[in-house]
């Protein structure tokens, strides 16, 4: 019972309280999260509760929503009121927020049962979910080797079953590269799809929040929960709400997917798996083309540039006057200012911090933050003429398959460079899914799927076409103890 | 000036929006308030929110452009401007850059008499930092500090002048014109005590004719026009002094100490921030239509300039009334509405600025708050011009008017104050006069003619003031002669 038209039937029919599955899902989360380590607090009491107005709801004999009574984890850097929001970060221990993120106010309202705040790489910088200051997590399928970053606490719950779907944050890939480790499925919607106000920022121009789950259809309820126009952000697009769900209609004959060549480097086993998959893609009815996006050896620099030179600004508030950790050695404001922030921000964020700092000092701001810039007009150009000629493009979601815990950690370049296939796209500002494509090695496959600014519709139906027909997803690791 | 040296000087003027609410959040703005009860997540700055900007604040950056004679450019960002201080609640001023709401503008002051325009650089909207309390007199004095953040968030606008003030009397001079057309057209108080408007001056001092600038000083913390040119004549003194015994001048920022009525170095260059300024991401571009700005310049307020040429050239003020009239633009437009009915200016400016303006004085009102509709105030004037009333009964319904709030008629009616303007009523109190002051009769018959004044005030006495004052004189000299 791990979807959700299938919890909203059992749900209806009385086959099972909301309270019953709850508590279920918060007993099995507890046995597997302490060995994934997908968790920073959990939220027992809330769940309950919320599970209790469902059940009230269904007793009153009114119609529950689909994700009514459905277990759910979100990503600790999204705020929820009264409840612990860390970012993974020891600077923001302790600090409950006074307000909801708007996709959780949405997800309430829908009837979602918060189950607990997802592990994540601090502050969101990190591939690999090894940055959190409340320990590392584990890739369920593989427990020696990491969940993808920086939302491998939303993957790897989800992959283990632990809930029906997490909220994750995408601001250079970490929402589908760790949905491509973990074998679920992951959605990045259009920047300015899915409202950021509550979201912690890391690099504003960047970030967006967006589902995973065990199915794309899963993924494509909670999208269209949580997307639409929210005044409160004004980089939120004011247009008219989509439903992905009623455009699963998995017919795809003729469609026009570019595989970018530049994309198709790294392990033969990652790339082999991806072209069965667009084997598949053939007989299904499209029609695959290698095509190019030539710019593409600018985007990781441009990328680390301009995330790093916003989250220099975002980050500046968390200095201990207000809310949070607090250097309480110091006596001087400024002396306490800076203590706090070089006692509990970790090691990767001051890292980019300083190289944010850096880009944007006067004499280098031309020189770096203008540049790359202009980098990213140069890639969204590339990217345009991509999809003058093609429906949509596909590519891996990694030159890697997951790596061992620790072999990257040390080495920031190797790092950084795993993420080549995924920062394009949040600079780009157009929507990608990953989706579960194969196994090598008994690990899962990502293979990403890109489309036009607001072509979510599409991405959802040529995802769901696949998944449809394959059963990569019908799969779960070992330690899932839910169906 | 002073041993051959000129000062050159610019000034920067902040001035607080009076909209409603805060520039990114829907807090008040209203001044005062328990500390941190005007304050919500988003002026907190807390994690995860996001500015939604005041579109009102935009309406009035464009209205004060306008009338600044600047250029409102249709594409125009919001910039974070970096520096770490405990009053900021994100450790960043939202504020503009390189593309402002409004660029290229000037504004004619007036010092002696001379006309002389001054350059408007730009002008850009931002918003205000907290407040910290000591508990001491000083930060460095105090075992600790509170913050305040219930004016964090409150909309600024900076105007740039150009460096083209010359003189603390020129300086003064743009700073009480600048105020004067930011209240007429209704984007702030301008309340220099509750610190709606500061300003930042910019000085320097060269020899006379020289064409480069010397190195200039940014004096803040100016509260009141008077510390404003104070500090700037110190700091030119200063400067003069410096240069003169063979010195250099240290570009820095400098602080006015009003109790010491001396300027005191702040940071040197050399320590000078650097605010890393780069586009707002999280807000979008502002994008103004052609319409959208001709809409707001359509809705300008005639302004004070134009104004006194107005009241000089066809109602033929002097340039001193014309002053007194347009200094506040409530008045002016009292003015302007009470003449509309009356077409004698000097006499509505001998009215509302003598007997009006003192009542109201002394009943504590002012002009605003004065109960005295400008209806009034033209019935009031008509039953002068017709003679109804005398001006020495005026001088006695006003203070009723102010306090009572009636119409000029109704006190008339109410008291029977109808000037006596028929002959027949007047003979018995005048043939009554000339009896009883045989010694003022004799002296006017004598030759004296001043006496005559003596018996029409005798006369106006005994009417309790309703006699018609020219027709006394006119019946007096009649039975004297």
């Amino acid at each position: 019972m791990s979807k959700i038209r299938e919890i909203n039937t059992k749900l209806n029919s009385k086959e099972i309280s909301a309270v019953e599955l709850t508590t279920i899902y918060l007993d099995n989360l507890e046995k597997t999260s302490s060995i994934i380590g997908s968790y920073i607090s959990t939220t027992k009491k809330e769940a309950l509760a919320k599970a209790k107005m469902v059940d009230a709801q269904i007793a009153k004999g009114e119609e529950i929503g689909l994700l009514a009574g459905v277990p759910m984890g979100i990503k600790d850097n999204i705020s929820t009121t009264g409840i612990e929001t860390t970012c993974g970060s020891k600077i923001l221990a302790g600090y409950k927020p006074i307000y909801n993120a708007t996709v959780v106010e949405r997800l309430y309202a829908a009837g979602g049962i918060i189950l607990g705040k997802c592990n994540m790489d601090e502050f969101a910088m990190g591939s690999s979910n090894e940055n959190s200051a409340y320990g590392i997590v584990k890739n369920p399928w593989d427990l020696t080797r990491v969940p993808g970053g920086s939302s491998g606490g939303s993957a790897a719950t989800v992959a283990a079953r632990e809930v029906v779907f997490s909220l994750g944050s995408d601001t250079g890939g970490s929402i589908r590269q760790p949905a491509g480790f973990c074998g679920v499925v992951g959605m990045k919607p259009t920047y300015g799809r899915v409202s950021r106000y509550g979201l912690i920022a890391y690099a504003s121009s960047l970030d967006q929040i967006g589902p995973m789950a065990n199915s794309v259809e899963d993924c494509a309820i909670v999208h269209d929960i949580i997307s639409g126009y929210d005044r409160l952000d004004s980089t939120s697009a004011n247009m008219k709400a989509t439903s992905t769900l009623a455009a699963l209609t998995k017919d795809i004959k003729g469609l026009k997917i570019g595989i970018p060549k530049e994309y198709f480097q790294g392990d033969e086993k990652v790339l082999a798996t991806i072209r069965k998959a667009l084997a598949k893609y053939e007989e299904l009815g499209a029609i695959v083309e290698e095509t190019s996006l030539p710019n593409t050896e600018y985007a990781l620099a441009a990328y680390y540039i301009i995330a790093s030179a916003e989250a220099s600004s975002n980050l500046a508030r968390f200095d201990g006057v207000r809310y949070g950790a607090r250097d309480g050695s110091k006596k001087d404001v400024t002396e306490m200012m800076s203590g706090t922030r070089d006692k509990f921000f970790g090691q990767e964020v001051k890292k980019r911090i300083m190289i944010g700092t850096y880009a944007l000092s006067s004499g280098y701001y031309d020189a770096y933050y203008l540049k790359a810039l202009k980098a990213r007009t140069i890639l969204k150009r590339d990217f345009d003429q991509a999809f003058a000629k093609y429906d949509v493009l596909i590519t891996p979601i990694a030159p890697t398959l997951p790596f061992k815990l620790g072999e990257n950690i040390k080495d920031s370049i190797t790092m950084y460079l795993g993420d080549i296939c995924t920062v394009t796209i949040n600079l780009v500002g157009i929507p990608g899914i990953t989706i579960p494509c194969g196994f090598a090695d008994g690990l899962p496959v990502g293979m990403q799927i890109l489309g036009k600014p607001f072509s979510e519709e599409l991405l959802f139906n040529v995802a769901h076409s696949f998944e449809q027909n394959t059963n990569y997803n019908s799969f779960k690791p070992e330690v899932a103890i839910n169906e | 000036m002073n041993k051959g040296y000129e000062a050159v000087i610019g000034l920067e003027v902040h001035v607080e929006l009076k909209t409603k609410t805060k520039i990114f959040c829907s807090c008040t703005t209203e001044f005062g308030g328990s500390p941190n009860t005007h304050v919500c997540p988003v002026c907190l700055g807390l994690p995860g929110v996001l500015p939604v900007i005041n579109e009102k604040v935009v309406e009035f950056g464009v209205r004060t452009g306008l009338a600044l004679n600047a250029k409102v450019p249709n594409y125009s960002k919001f910039d974070r401007k970096n520096y770490y201080y405990p009053d900021l609640t994100k450790n960043f001023q939202t504020s503009q850059f390189d593309l402002p709401i409004c660029e290229h503008g000037f504004l004619d002051i007036e010092v002696d008499g001379i006309v002389k325009r001054i350059g408007i650089t730009r002008a850009h909207m931002e918003e205000d930092a907290g407040k910290l309390v000591h508990s001491g007199k000083t930060i460095s004095s105090s075992y600790s500090s509170n913050v305040d953040y219930n004016r964090v968030g409150v909309p600024l606008l900076e105007i740039v002048s150009d460096p083209d003030l010359r003189s603390s009397e020129e300086a003064k001079e743009y700073v009480d014109s600048l105020r004067r057309i930011l209240t007429y057209i209704d984007i702030s108080d301008c309340k220099m005590e509750e610190g709606s408007i500061r300003a930042d001056a910019n000085v320097s001092v060269r020899k006379i004719g020289a064409s480069e600038f010397g190195i200039r000083t940014e004096t803040k913390n100016l509260n009141s026009l008077k510390a404003l040119q104070k500090a700037i004549e110190y700091e030119i003194e200063r400067q003069i002094e410096v240069l003169e015994d063979g010195g250099v001048i240290e570009q820095e920022t400098r602080t006015w100490d009003d109790e010491q009525g001396i300027t005191l170095a702040m940071r040197s260059k050399a320590d000078a921030h650097d605010y890393r300024y780069f586009p707002e991401p999280d807000l979008p571009p502002i994008i103004l239509s052609d319409e959208y700005i001709e809409e707001v310049r359509a809705s300008l307020p005639e302004l004070p300039e134009s104004r006194k040429k107005r009241l000089i050239e066809a109602d033929g003020l002097s340039d001193y009334d014309a002053n007194l009239i347009i200094a506040d633009r409530h008045l002016a437009d009292y003015y302007d509405q009470v003449r509309k009915e009356i077409s004698d200016g000097k006499l509505i400016v001998n009215y509302l600025m003598g007997d009006y303006y003192r009542e109201l004085g002394e009943a504590g009102l002012s002009f605003v708050t004065s109960p005295v509709k400008p209806e009034a105030f033209i019935e009031l004037l008509q039953l002068i011009l017709d003679k109804t009333i005398s001006g020495k009964i005026a001088k006695e319904i006003i203070p009723i008017m102010i306090k009572e709030v009636k119409s000029p008629k109704s006190i008339v009616e109410e008291k029977g104050l109808v000037q006596i303007s028929d002959s027949s009523e007047l003979e018995g109190m005048i043939l009554e006069v000339i009896s009883n002051n045989p010694k003022a009769v004799e002296d006017y018959r004598a030759g004296k003619g001043n006496s005559i004044g003596f018996l029409v005030g005798q006369v106006m006495k005994a009417s309790k003031g309703k006699a018609n004052p020219a027709l006394v004189n006119e019946l007096l000299k009649k039975h004297l002669c």
